[in-house]
C-alpha cells in the first residue's frame, strides 16, 4: 500500500448564483507520494474547481478532504494557511510574482513565512531552487525584467521553497509557448524522477498529461476515465 | 521575524507607490502641523487674556462694605415673625471701611499652608489737581515687595522703577492715562486731595499701564506708609487684604472659612470672576474642534490611498494568501501601511507645527493695553502635542482599519480564476 499524500471521498460542490449549477459530483479520488498525475477536460467540466478545493482556498463545499491522512474540513482560516504554507506549492497559469520584490525575494516569502529557517538559511535554500531551475543568475533582477517562461520558473521555485508534499498547477503551461511548455514540463518531470516530489497538475494540453504517470479526465463534474501511461 | 517579514512587505507596498504614500503622509503632516499651530496659538491667545484679569487679580479678597445693619428693628418685633419687612430705617454706621485687628489677621494667614502670600491694601478715593481743575482719582497704598512677588507689579510700571515707590518717601507711581491729563513727567511734583479735605503734595517716580484704559485714568499708587500718613492713620489701618493661594479651586471653600473666621467680608476669583472661565473654554473647544475636523479629513486621504492600493494589489494580496499568508497577515500588512504613513506624517507634523508656532511667536505684536507683550503669545504645552500624536495613529489607524478588513476577506480564488 502506498503512502496516500491527498485524498479526495465524494466531494461535491454547487455554485448557487444565479442559478444552482452543480459542478462537481461525488467525485473521489487520490494521490500517491512521488506520483506525477495530470488531470484534463474541457473547459467547465470542473477541473480547476476541484483543483481549488484540494488545495484548501476553497472551503465550500461537501464531503472528505485528506491531506497527509488529516481532515481539512474542521481547519480555521489560520491553520489552512499554515497547512498551504507547508505541504502545498502552487504554479499558477499567471505568475502572480510580486514585482516590489526581486526573484530571491519573491522565492523567499513563503519561506520566511513558514519562519522554521534563519533568512539566511531561506535565501540558501532559495538560491538551490533557482539553480535547479536553472535561472540562478536572474536572483537579483525584479520579475519583470525576465521573459515570460523565466517567470514561470520563478514561480516553480517558490512552490518548491518549503520542500512541500505536494505540488499543485493550474495550467501551469497555458500562457508559454511550444518551447518554454516544454521546459516547464521537463522541470516537472525532473522533479518527479529525481527529487521524488509529487505533483498534481490540471490542464487542457493532452501532449503534456500523455507524459504524466497517471491522467484523469474529468466530464461535467465527474471523474469519467482515469489511466496509467 | 513574522512581524519584520509583514513590515518588509508593507514597506515594498509603500515604495511601489511612493508618490501617493507622500501625498497622504502629507496630509497628515498637514494637519497635525495646523492642530499644533491653531491649540499653541489659541492657548497663548487665552493664557494672555486670563493673565490679564488673573495675574491682577487675588484669590481671595478681604474688606469691610459699607452696608446697613443686617438686624432693623422690626424684626424683632414678635407681632409679624414671617412677613416681609419693608420699614428699614437703621443707616449705615459712620464706620471705616479698616479690617478690624488686621494685623493679627495678616499673620494668621501668612502661617497658613494654603497661602503663597499676602499682599494687604489700603485704598482711597481722591482728587488729582491740574490747574483749575480736579480729576477724581483712585489712591492704592500698596506693600510694593508683595505686589511685585504676586501680582507681577513691576511688570506694568512702564517708566521708572517700581522700587523707587519703596524708597523715596511721599513718591506716587502714576496711572498713564491720569499722568497725561496732568501733563507730569517723572521727577515732578504732583497735589491731591483726600474725599475729607486734606492736601498733600507726591513725587512722581513713575507711571504704570494695567492695558485697561478706564482703569489707567483713574489709578496711582503709593506704599501703605504713605496712605497712612495721608489719612493721618496708624499702621495698622488696612482695608483690603489680597491673597494668593498655592491652589486656585480652592477659593471658594477658604473663601467661606475666612469669612466666618474673621468676621470681613470675603470674595474668591471665581465669584468675581466668573465671565472668563466661560470665555477660555469656548475659544478652546472651538480650536479643539477645527484640529480634529483637520484629522479626519487627513483620515479620508490615507483611506483612499489604501483603497487604491489595495484594488492595484489584489494579485499580490491573492498569491500572498495562497502561498500560506493568513487573512491576519494581510490585515496586519495594509494596517502597518496605515500606520507608517499616520507615525512619519505625524512625527514631521509636530516637528512643523512646532517650527510655525516658533514663527509666529516671533512676529511682533504691539499693544498699547498691553505693555508687557511683545510678540504673538503662543502657548508649547506638551499636552497638545500628545493630543495631535495620538490621533494622528487614531484616525489612520481607523482609516487603515476598514480597508485592512476588506483586505483580508480578498477570496484568492476569485483573483486567481478570474485571469
Amino acid at each position: 500500500m502506498e503512502e496516500k499524500i491527498i485524498e479526495a471521498i465524494g466531494i461535491s460542490k454547487s455554485f448557487h448564483d444565479p442559478l444552482t449549477v452543480k459542478v462537481l459530483t461525488d467525485v473521489s479520488f487520490s494521490v500517491n507520494k512521488s506520483e506525477f498525475v495530470s488531470i484534463v477536460g474541457k473547459s467547465g467540466c470542473g477541473k480547476s474547481t476541484l483543483l481549488y478545493i484540494l488545495s484548501t482556498m476553497d472551503t465550500s463545499y461537501e464531503g472528505m478532504l485528506l491531506l497527509d491522512g488529516i481532515s481539512m474540513k474542521t481547519k480555521n482560516d489560520k491553520e489552512l494557511a499554515q497547512v498551504r504554507n507547508e505541504k502545498i506549492g502552487f504554479v499558477f497559469q499567471f505568475h502572480y510574482l510580486l514585482n516590489e520584490f526581486n526573484n530571491l525575494q519573491n522565492v523567499m516569502l513563503p519561506g520566511l513565512k513558514f519562519g522554521k529557517l534563519t533568512s539566511k538559511e531561506v535565501e540558501h535554500h532559495a538560491y538551490e531552487k533557482l539553480k535547479i531551475l536553472g535561472i540562478e543568475n536572474e536572483a537579483l533582477k525584479y520579475p519583470n525584467q525576465l521573459s515570460g517562461g523565466q517567470k514561470q520558473r520563478v514561480a516553480i521555485a517558490r512552490a518548491l521553497i518549503n520542500e512541500p508534499l505536494i505540488i499543485m498547477g493550474d495550467e501551469p503551461t497555458g500562457n508559454l509557448d511550444k518551447h518554454n511548455s516544454d521546459v516547464v514540463f521537463n522541470i516537472f518531470k525532473e522533479l518527479a524522477e529525481e527529487y521524488h516530489q509529487t505533483l498534481l497538475i490540471v490542464t487542457h494540453d493532452l501532449d503534456f498529461a500523455k507524459k504524466t504517470n497517471r491522467i484523469i479526465t474529468m466530464q461535467d463534474g465527474k471523474i469519467i476515465k482515469t489511466e496509467l501511461s | 521575524m513574522k512581524i519584520k517579514l509583514i513590515a518588509q512587505i508593507a514597506m515594498a507596498l509603500l515604495m511601489a507607490r511612493f508618490k501617493q504614500t507622500i501625498v497622504a503622509a502629507f496630509g497628515v503632516t498637514f494637519s497635525i502641523t495646523m492642530f499644533i499651530t491653531l491649540l499653541s496659538f489659541m492657548g497663548g491667545l487665552n493664557d494672555l487674556l486670563d493673565n490679564l484679569i488673573l495675574n491682577r487679580t487675588p484669590h481671595i479678597r478681604l474688606y469691610n462694605e459699607v452696608s446697613p445693619s443686617s438686624i432693623q428693628p422690626i424684626s424683632k418685633s414678635e407681632a409679624y415673625p414671617d412677613a416681609y419687612h419693608f420699614i428699614a430705617h437703621v443707616k449705615p454706621k459712620n464706620e471705616l471701611p479698616e479690617i478690624r485687628n488686621s494685623e493679627a489677621i495678616i499673620k494668621a494667614l501668612r502661617e497658613d499652608n494654603n497661602i503663597r502670600g499676602v499682599a494687604p491694601k489700603n485704598t482711597v478715593p481722591i482728587f488729582y489737581h491740574v490747574g483749575e481743575i480736579s480729576l477724581t482719582g483712585i489712591l492704592d497704598g500698596i506693600d510694593v515687595d508683595a505686589e511685585n512677588r504676586l501680582f507681577t507689579f513691576k511688570d506694568y510700571v512702564v517708566d521708572g522703577n517700581s522700587l523707587d515707590l519703596k524708597n523715596t518717601p511721599n513718591s506716587i507711581i502714576l496711572g498713564i492715562g491720569a499722568a497725561k491729563k496732568l501733563l507730569v513727567q517723572v521727577g515732578d511734583n504732583i497735589q491731591i486731595t483726600t474725599s475729607n479735605g486734606t492736601q498733600f503734595t507726591l513725587k512722581v517716580v513713575g507711571f504704570f499701564q494695567s492695558g485697561m484704559d478706564e482703569l489707567d485714568k483713574i489709578q496711582s499708587y503709593v506704599t501703605l506708609a504713605t496712605i497712612q500718613k495721608i489719612l493721618g492713620k496708624p499702621a495698622s489701618y488696612i482695608t483690603d487684604i489680597q491673597i494668593k493661594l498655592y491652589d486656585i479651586t480652592k477659593a471658594p471653600e477658604l473663601t467661606k472659612k475666612y469669612n466666618k473666621l474673621f468676621e470681613t467680608d470675603a470674595i474668591d476669583i471665581q465669584t468675581a470672576n466668573a465671565q472668563f472661565e466661560t470665555g477660555s473654554s469656548v475659544r478652546t473647544l472651538i480650536s479643539y474642534a477645527v484640529g480634529i475636523t483637520l484629522l479626519i479629513v487627513a483620515g479620508f486621504g490615507i483611506y483612499n490611498i489604501l483603497n487604491m492600493m489595495i484594488y492595484e494589489k489584489m494579485d499580490s494580496i491573492a498569491i500572498l494568501k495562497a502561498t500560506g499568508f493568513s487573512g491576519k497577515d494581510v490585515n496586519a500588512i495594509f494596517i502597518t501601511i496605515a500606520l507608517t504613513i499616520g507615525l512619519v506624517g505625524g512625527i514631521v507634523g509636530l516637528i512643523f507645527g512646532f517650527g510655525l508656532s516658533a514663527i509666529i511667536g516671533q512676529i511682533p505684536f504691539n499693544t498699547a493695553s498691553l505693555p508687557t507683550v511683545k510678540t504673538y503669545p503662543i502657548n508649547y504645552n506638551t499636552k497638545f502635542y500628545l493630543i495631535g500624536a495620538v490621533f494622528s495613529l487614531i484616525t489612520t489607524y481607523m482609516a487603515g482599519y476598514f480597508q485592512s478588513k476588506k483586505a483580508s476577506k480578498i477570496d484568492p480564488v476569485d483573483i486567481i480564476r478570474g485571469k
